[in-house]
């Protein structure tokens, strides 16, 4: 049984990704989205978060939420993933369940 | 109760500031912000904006928002001078934090530290937060 976890806050005004990523088990993967995705950028004060959750995580990103708050693709963590609707509907068809984290 | 610009005679300009604390597209506060400062700034006030904690991605250079089918607002940032609302405020620790600099920001803004800028919101007559 896989999940897909979604987090759509700031890790700066919320601890949505903090608790998130406290009860992903093993094996689940995240997903990033509208807010959610300033918790990708590499050199913020909360970046070792998410660096810390790829070792047992697949994580990604959703691009068109990155580029609308003016990111792109080289400022997100390494080992994170961009991906677009299509590929979030991917994500949502390969796993089992989805929990959504607001 | 009468609102604050008709408290006092006519031709009373008071302080008003605007404390942004939100992220752009996520919520709808960092457009509504916009939308009442230019209100105040048509009731001739003197009006200044702060960004401070999540705020200071409303000013985020190249938002592009085609795949998200929301209004990038961002160029009314740079719009505002028009509009004689120049004073824009953005707090350095909430940049640093973000590991955003002065560069990455598509107006030109005063960085300044959360001491001073707590100096500046005691002077206000009227802080609005969004």
């Amino acid at each position: 049984m896989s999940m897909l976890h979604t987090v759509n806050k700031s890790p700066f005004e919320r601890n949505t990704l903090v608790s998130c990523l406290g009860h992903a088990t093993a094996g689940s993967a995240i997903l990033l989205i509208e807010d959610g995705v300033y918790g990708a950028l590499e050199g913020t004060a909360h970046s070792d978060l998410l660096r810390g959750a790829l070792a047992d995580h697949s994580v990604y990103v959703l691009g068109p939420d990155l580029n609308a708050r003016g990111m792109t693709d080289d400022q997100i963590i390494e080992g994170v993933s961009v991906v677009d609707y299509g590929g979030f509907v991917d994500l949502t068809e390969k796993h089992e369940k989805v929990q959504a984290w607001l | 109760m009468s609102e604050p610009w008709e408290e006092e005679g006519p031709g009373t300009i008071k302080k008003f500031m605007y404390v942004n604390r939100k992220a752009p597209y996520g919520t709808i506060y960092a457009l509504e912000s916009l939308e009442v400062v230019l209100i105040a700034a048509a009731f001739e006030q003197d009006v200044s904006m702060a960004f401070l904690d999540d705020g200071v991605y409303q000013l985020k250079k190249g938002q592009d928002t085609k795949g998200i089918g929301q209004k990038n607002f961002s160029p009314t940032y740079r719009a505002l001078e028009g509009y004689d609302v120049e004073k824009l405020y953005v707090e350095a620790e909430s940049l640093a934090d973000r590991g955003l600099s002065e560069d990455d920001l598509l107006v030109p803004v005063e960085v300044m530290s959360r001491e001073a800028l707590a100096e500046l919101m005691n002077e206000q007559d009227v802080i609005l937060s969004f």
